[in-house]
């Protein structure tokens, strides 16, 4: 065994992980102690989140930090290694939990307390947190497990019909695809022997290219699912609904970014020439999730399942950056995923306002609330203004870059040009 | 189920189940064995007592709710792995130290911990959900 020492400032690549999981087991405990939850669940975010801005800076000034668990140096030991995409993407999920942690206990704190809800809020951010900061793709898989766990909790806490409905759909489709997940990565390693994910890069462009392109369709088929992409988006309406407000704010920021999170790491990073292979799928995919999106949302008439489809439309956009694979691309899609996480969490919780103001979920009978409260209608029209991407607001600037990695890409801007000459 | 033979045996058996999974456990590090088995067969034993003396006595005798001791299971563990900072090692680096006793030592170390964790995990998670079964089937 071969032992180095670790220097301690890059202990904040793991204490996300550990405080998250520590303050889950505190609050469980303590569980009869109602009082300290909300202040407990806050303080842990509250740390993760410092332990994310000090992970920011160090990547920021030494590049990509990584750790390997327990000495065990790779293949063997499981390795946390944090770059700028996964870092900033940690910190924003760990910043919205805060965020969807006040709104919680502002909306029905004894019923949050009764259920248990913080404890599996805090599981679900562990399980995110690790999912960026992973360097290992069986340890990816170890995270994806404890997101699924956690946000089964949270979405069928309360018990209703319809939660055990939207659970059911939810959690099956979503067990599918973590399987097909595992599958894939059984493939691979037999394939190249490794699953540290530096490891793999190194390796993968000696492999048969016919076998590692399966293994990469597999992948987009899991992430796919995750992430609810086109032809497999259909469990995402019919479930983010179903839960408190709340909840399903925090699962739609989220959860369903860790999937295409997983496509950027493995499609763009870790098997570039599988994803060269894959590419007229990857432009069908992303063409039809961003049609599917807004045909969904204006046939749908309640409010949080219309938002579901919104969600499905960022997938599209994001799906777009991975098929043009040039730094506007990339850049785009990392960029709208940031923009995705926090306008629909922001969507959601604001529908969970407006939804409280009414006591309607159908947006055919909530007319007249901007006489009855401005402040949230001009909210909603500024989130939504935001999503739809009009310039200076967030949803803007990943969608002009998407644009120009997409006109640089085809040379349909010269094909346009000579078409008037033409003429 | 519920016979005289079962009620009269249960408790004895599940005294052994108990001992024997602390022993399992203990076991684990270079023999078959090990927190997680071991969890198990204390929760088959709960659950075994559950069945004799119904749920809500079971609760009663363990005196804690198993989902505090999953949770203390699961900050032991965690701990256990946390114990490596100091010494400017990774995560969950195994650190090991002799006690002395008498004449022979007896080894200590944070896998041993962060196993006697696991079996805190399984053994309170795997019998809250074998009491809420057991619970359910009363009402039902």
């Amino acid at each position: 065994m071969v032992s180095f020492s670790t220097y301690p400032g890059d202990w904040v690549i793991i204490l996300p992980v550990i405080v998250c999981l520590v303050g889950a087991a505190l609050l469980l405990v303590l569980k009869q102690v109602r009082e300290v939850q909300i202040p407990l669940a806050l303080l842990s975010v509250g740390v993760v989140a410092a332990c994310e801005v000090a992970l920011l800076t160090r990547v920021l000034t030494v590049g990509p930090v990584s750790m390997t668990m327990g000495n065990w140096l790779p293949p063997f030991g499981i390795s946390f290694t944090a770059d700028l995409m996964g870092t900033s993407f940690a910190l924003v999920a760990a910043l919205l939990t805060f965020a969807v942690l006040i709104y919680l206990e502002m909306d029905a704190p004894d019923r949050a307390k009764r259920d248990g809800i913080y404890p599996l809020v805090l599981l679900l951010l562990a399980g995110v947190s690790g999912s960026f900061l992973t360097g290992d793709l069986f340890n990816l898989y170890v995270w994806f497990e404890v997101m699924l766990i956690s946000s089964f909790g949270l979405m069928v806490l309360g018990g209703k019909n319809v939660q055990l409905d939207g659970t059911v759909k939810y959690g099956f489709i979503n067990f599918l695809a973590t399987t097909l997940f595992l599958l894939a990565l059984g493939l691979l390693y037999g394939l190249v022997g490794t699953l540290n994910m530096a490891d793999v890069m190194l390796r993968a462009a000696k492999v048969d290219p016919a076998a590692m392109a399966s293994v990469a369709a597999i992948l987009l088929l899991a992430f796919g699912i995750k992430a609810a992409a086109f032809p497999v988006n259909a469990w995402l309406p019919a479930s983010y609904h179903t839960p408190p407000a709340g909840i399903s704010a925090l699962l739609a920021g989220l959860l369903t970014k860790v999937g295409v999170y997983a496509l950027l790491r493995t499609m763009v990073a870790l098997l570039p020439a599988s994803r060269d292979v894959l590419d007229p799928l990857l432009t069908a995919i992303a063409v039809l999730t961003l049609l599917i999106a807004p045909l969904g949302a204006i046939a749908e008439t309640h409010l949080r399942r219309a938002l579901g489809f919104l969600v499905i439309g960022g997938i599209g956009a994001c799906l777009a950056g991975i098929a043009l694979p040039t730094a506007e691309g990339i850049g785009g899609s990392s960029i709208y995923v940031l923009h995705a996480m926090i306008s629909l969490t922001a969507l959601y919780l604001c529908a969970g306002l407006i939804e409280k103001l009414t006591g309607e979920t159908d947006t055919r009978k909530m007319g007249g609330l901007y006489a009855a409260a401005s402040l949230p209608s001009a909210l909603f029209l500024t989130l939504v203004l935001a999503i739809a991407g009009v310039p200076p607001l967030l949803g803007f600037w990943p969608k002009l870059l998407l644009l120009e990695a997409g006109l640089d890409g085809s040379g349909i801007v010269s094909g346009v040009i000579d078409w008037a000459r033409w003429r | 189920m519920n016979t005289l033979i079962f009620r009269t045996i249960a408790p004895l058996l599940v005294v052994v189940m108990l001992v024997f999974s602390v022993f399992i456990t203990l076991r684990g590090h270079n023999e078959p064995g090990g927190g997680f088995i071991g969890g198990l067969i204390a929760a088959s034993a709960i659950a075994i007592y559950g069945m004799a003396a119904g749920p809500q006595a079971t609760r009663k005798a363990m005196r804690v709710d198993p989902l505090a001791i999953a949770g203390f299971g699961v900050l032991l563990a965690a701990l256990s792995g946390l114990l490596s900072m100091p010494f400017q090692l990774p995560f969950l680096t195994g650190l090991w130290a002799d006690l002395h006793l008498g004449d022979t030592a007896v080894a200590i170390s944070t896998p041993m911990f962060f196993d006697l964790g696991v079996y805190a995990v399984v053994l309170g998670s795997i019998s809250a959900i074998a009491l809420a079964l057991e619970d359910s089937g009363e009402d039902g």
